[in-house]
């Protein structure tokens, strides 16, 4: 399943590139049933609900976004819109059997922009862990080069003026039925050993450069 | 070994205290995670037992160890003068002590329902909700639809205005406390609805723990509050 850097989603919840229970025991298939099942489901019904009979309807995702950001001063939609749009990118980061140090030229790239992967990992690492409150981490391409970017509630790269190529879910409810004891931290390990999708992470890396070009 | 512990923490408080001293340094009042007056179980059903210790004692006592560790950066710089990390830090200081501030008065806003969770305001607090909301059902309304539709992370409140005397519901994002959106709001019962704070047993549905959490706030607390900044 190839993932495309543009994720179009037009509000349909589609469903992650893997089976529920794919990710464990990294991430469970009871997380996946709430998280995509009801929290990504609920972003998606409740936006179309939403614009519908406005202006906005039937627009792409990208385009609801980019225009109820309103530099932070967020209009109605933007939320869900985000929401749904984050979601869809969340599932195609990872990949069972995912994880660890990405090879050939995303390498290359990480080491040039982060002097090391070590220095990636560390970077993306704290990021995710200090982003308070609800939100993602992610890793983001602007003016050729690679970047960790970390952002609150559904804000998302796109509205800050760059390509995201991966992200990792902070919100409470991505990890607090398996990492219990309010345990981010381990949750965030466990994604960067297990779960990262580099392939997608590759994709979109491509796609960026075409776009920017 | 045996030494340290017969020692009080009072002495070795004493101690350290005395060590600052003779550096010269002052020496800063850092917190502790303050007990709960009741056990973990015994606002169940509404409010689980297992989400209470681990609201308790993870999350309340991260934002406790914290801003212990923020404030004592702080006072470090402050001491060298240095002022831009005694700005960077602002951000730490204001999440996890508003952290510790929030849920320091959440704790005292429940109670079980045998101590009186649950039991409508009366006095002068039961009067004032019914003047500015209508009725008590009024005000749960409307702070549980504010704290339904609230985006991410924050709390929900009931909160006095102490200079126009008037009751207001708010909402806060993150661990920002009631007196970020307005330096005279007292708060009087504040609703954490933050997905920890609900979800091992309500999982997405926080309308639900917003229905639920009402049984077992504490109107005597809230109460004794109002009247004391009413004087």
């Amino acid at each position: 399943m190839a993932a495309s850097a543009a994720v179009t989603a037009n509000y349909v919840l589609k469903p992650p590139p893997y089976p529920l229970d794919a990710l464990e025991p990294h991430m469970s298939k009871q997380t996946l049933e709430f998280h995509w099942g009801k929290h990504h489901r609920a972003y998606v019904d409740n936006l179309k609900k939403q614009v519908l009979g406005s202006e906005l309807e039937g627009k792409p995702l990208e385009h609801i976004i980019q225009n109820t950001y309103n530099n932070g001063d967020l209009l109605p939609p933007f939320n869900n819109a985000a929401q749904a749009w984050n979601h869809e990118f969340f599932w195609e980061s990872m990949k069972p059997g995912g994880g660890g140090k990405p090879s050939g030229e995303l390498l290359a790239l990480l080491e040039r922009d982060f002097t090391s992967y070590e220095k990636f990992y560390d970077e993306f690492n704290a990021a995710a862990a200090t982003q308070f409150g609800a939100g993602w981490a992610w890793l983001a391409y602007a003016d050729n080069k690679l970047k960790v970017v970390k952002t609150p509630n559904a804000v998302n790269p796109l509205v800050l003026g760059s390509f995201p190529l991966l992200t990792i879910d902070v919100w409470e409810h991505a990890y607090y039925l398996d990492f219990q004891q309010n345990r981010r931290p381990d949750y965030i390990k466990t994604f960067m050993n297990n779960l990262v999708s580099w392939e997608a992470v590759s994709s979109r890396l491509e796609a960026a450069k075409a776009a920017s070009s | 070994m045996a030494i340290r512990s017969l020692a009080s923490r009072r002495t070795l408080a004493g101690l350290k205290e005395t060590s600052s001293r003779l550096l010269g340094l002052r020496s800063i009042q850092t917190f502790t995670l303050p007990d709960l007056p009741y056990d973990y179980s015994a606002l169940e059903p509404a409010i689980s037992g297992e989400i209470m210790q681990i609201h308790h004692q993870k999350h309340h006592q991260a934002y406790v160890t914290n801003y212990n560790n923020a404030l004592e950066q702080l006072d470090q710089a402050v001491n060298k003068g240095d002022a831009s990390t005694v700005v960077k830090l602002q951000s730490a200081i204001k999440f996890n002590g508003g952290g510790h501030v929030n849920h320091s008065i959440f704790w005292k806003n429940l109670a079980p329902v045998k101590e009186g969770g649950g039991e409508p305001p009366k006095g002068a607090l039961g009067g004032a909700i019914d003047t500015h909301f209508g009725s008590l059902e009024g005000l749960v309304k409307k702070m549980s639809a504010e704290g339904a539709a609230l985006q991410g992370s924050g709390w929900v409140w009931l909160g006095l205005d102490k200079e126009l005397k008037t009751l207001v519901v708010d909402t806060t994002a993150n661990q920002d406390p009631l007196v970020t959106k307005g330096g005279s709001l007292v708060p009087l019962v504040g609703i954490d609805v933050w997905e920890h704070a609900y979800y091992l047993q309500y999982k997405n549905v926080r309308p639900e723990y917003l229905k639920n959490v009402w049984k077992v706030i504490n109107w005597k607390y809230a109460s004794e509050v109002y009247e004391k900044e009413c004087k």
